[in-house]
């Protein structure tokens, strides 16, 4: 299906360059500043940082909906600028898909099915393989039975899972995920981790914003961390990162009175002996 | 006759839940009212009920005539009906017509009550007001009675009533056909079909987005009504209850226009590019045709029968 042939990404191929990008909405509220990344295809990457640290903005600027004020950014071989504009957004879109932090604002179809649907039918694709892809992402969030309910009645963590598998359908190369597993059940959350890891088994680029730093390690293989004054604060593996008690403090990340057991946790791994002098004080 | 629109909107909309749900949301619906002013409670009953009706497509969804059609053919089926109905100056005509739309609603699985009531409740009473003055207002002709007011004469004529009734018919009528059109047709087939006519791309666009902006309006105060009942302690007076209307307007308007901001990105995340594409797969078919010729007939033979008959 010609359709579906577009210049494959190859993996390890650098797909997002961004140098000294900027963004503020409306001339007036800075979201980002100063940001130096580069991101190769086929990378599993968290994004982390506190609330309104600028992950979904970052997020809309890799999907291409917003354009940087200032800074250089290409993404998959384009000026982003260009395809924040309208110039080939279609094929753009083709192969980036993001999953928005508020699910309502992504299901706007009458039924779960039509939303799961959209985009494979925005593709051109068959009737046939539409219906495949559909019920196939359906299956996947484990929301078959929720197909031919409107949107809007569903419960938040039903809605979550219906914007990702409306997502999931158009089958892209690039997955941006902005706190997916926020509202979900434990169940779903595992679901989600397992389909995040086979989706980068698949040689899928996937970067996900999240609060949950008990899931990073899992879904991760390079942790960002954006800080209070909107850049970068940290880049690395997510054990450095994860142990890196400061940084965590200072991001905002955790809180020290908040999170006794998960600093214990760290510490006790980082000092293997630990263990035997340090009682088990928490309980 | 006392008009609580929370009840006649309401009603109809209830008939597809499951009954365990039904049995919850009156009893919510209930407290509801207990809590909320009328101006609130009417709102409320109001956006719900639209909310439901239309934009969950239950009816459109359902296994009916009109449902299985082409909704090209029933577009066209459409158009002819309010020329002939807009034409036709015959009362026998406009209700033969009726008639028919009552049938075909019947045909097309439309509870009965909510098609004949929701038509005849709201826009007939505009209507109303409308001919109202031409009623009364006669020059000639013999009046069925006079009113003397200061210099003026008022009284119907024969002629003013018949003209009166065929103006609330036709209104009557036309309001039917858009609503049976619009209640028995998935919206973006709609769209789609409005595409084959050769609509302009931009008023299509423009279509789609006041739609979806309506229902993030209608979602946004539904929600709003929600938080508004949670934060609620005791009996609000009337006066309150308005501020807290004007000022919630304004911050709905903002809010639901963001979002239909937000929602116009994540259409074109999803490779939206204006051009409507439908999942249902119509193609023309012995019925659709057979459907058009007789509607085509029938708007003629109306047309005709106005001619011949008062
Ligand atoms: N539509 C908007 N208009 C104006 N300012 C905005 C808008 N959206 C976001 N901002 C501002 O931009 C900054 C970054 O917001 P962003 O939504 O990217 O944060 P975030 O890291 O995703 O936060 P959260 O964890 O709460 O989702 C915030 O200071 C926010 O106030
Ligand atoms: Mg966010």
């Amino acid at each position: 299906m010609s359709v579906m042939q577009v210049s494959a990404l190859q993996p390890g191929q650098v797909i997002y360059q961004l140098r000294g990008v900027r963004y503020r909405y409306h001339g007036r509220h800075l979201a980002l500043d100063g940001i130096d990344l580069e991101i190769s295809h086929g990378e599993q990457i968290a994004l982390l940082g506190a609330n309104g640290s600028g992950k979904s903005t970052l997020l809309k600027l890799l999907d291409g909906l917003l354009a940087p004020e200032e800074g250089y950014m290409r993404a998959l071989g384009r000026d982003i600028k260009a395809v924040a504009a309208g110039q080939e957004t279609f094929t753009f879109h083709r192969q980036v898909g993001l999953v928005f932090q508020d699910p309502d604002v992504q299901l706007f179809s009458a039924t779960v099915f039509d939303d799961v649907a959209f985009g494979p039918l925005q593709l051109g694709l068959p009737r046939e393989e539409v219906k495949r892809r559909s019920q196939e992402a359906l299956e996947l969030m484990e929301i078959t039975h929720l197909a031919d309910r409107a949107p809007f009645e569903l419960s938040g963590g039903e809605k979550k899972r219906a914007a990702i598998a409306s997502v999931l359908s158009l089958q892209p190369e690039v997955i941006l995920l902005d706190e997916p597993t926020a509202s979900l059940d434990p169940r779903t959350k595992w679901v989600l981790v397992n389909l995040i890891r086979r989706l980068g088994e698949q040689g899928k680029t996937i970067v996900t914003a999240t609060h949950e730093l008990e899931i990073v390690p899992l879904i991760a293989r390079r942790v960002l961390v954006l800080g209070e004054e909107r850049r970068i604060l940290a880049d690395g593996q997510p054990e450095e990162i994860l142990r890196d008690r400061a940084l965590l403090v200072r991001a905002n990340l955790i809180h020290p009175q908040l999170h006794r057991s998960w600093l214990l946790t760290l510490e006790s791994e980082t000092e293997p002996q630990a263990p035997s002098d340090a009682p088990a004080s928490s309980f | 006759m006392s008009l609580r629109a929370g009840d006649q909107l309401g009603e109809p909309t209830r008939a597809g839940d499951s009954p365990e749900r039904l049995a919850l949301s009156r009893q919510e619906r209930r407290q509801l009212r207990h809590q909320l002013g009328w101006v609130e409670q009417t709102l409320a009953g109001v956006t719900e009920a639209i909310e439901r009706a239309v934009f969950t497509e239950e009816h459109a969804r359902s296994p009916g005539w009109l449902q299985g059609l082409d909704p090209r053919v029933k577009l066209g089926m459409f158009v002819v009906t309010v020329l002939a109905a807009s034409l036709s100056h015959s009362l026998l005509a406009l209700l033969l017509l009726y008639g028919a739309l009552l049938l075909a609603a019947r045909a097309s699985l439309l509870p009965f009550d909510f098609f004949v009531r929701r038509v005849w409740l709201g826009i007939p009473f505009f209507a109303g007001i409308v001919i109202l003055p031409s009623i009364f207002f006669t020059s000639g002709g013999p009046r069925l009675f006079e009113l003397v007011i200061g210099p003026l004469h008022l009284g119907p004529t024969p002629a003013s009533l018949l003209g009166a009734a065929v103006f609330v018919m036709r209104v009557g009528d036309a309001v039917s056909l858009a609503v049976l059109l619009i209640l028995t047709t998935r919206w973006a087939d709609l769209l789609k079909s409005l595409q084959v006519l050769r609509v302009p791309q931009i008023f299509i666009l423009l279509l789609s987005m006041t739609y979806r902006y309506i229902f993030l309006f209608l979602h946004t105060v539904n929600g709003f009504f929600e938080a508004r009942k949670s934060r609620t302690v005791g009996l609000t007076s009337g006066s309150e209850q308005r501020t807290w209307i004007v000022a919630a307007l304004v911050t709905l308007m903002n809010r639901s226009f963001q979002m239909s901001n937000e929602v116009y990105a994540a259409m074109c995340a999803r490779g939206f590019t204006g051009t409507i594409r439908t999942y249902s797969d119509y193609r023309l078919r012995t019925g659709d045709v057979l459907a058009f010729l007789g509607t085509a007939l029938l708007a003629i033979g109306l047309f005709f029968l106005g001619r011949v008959i008062v």
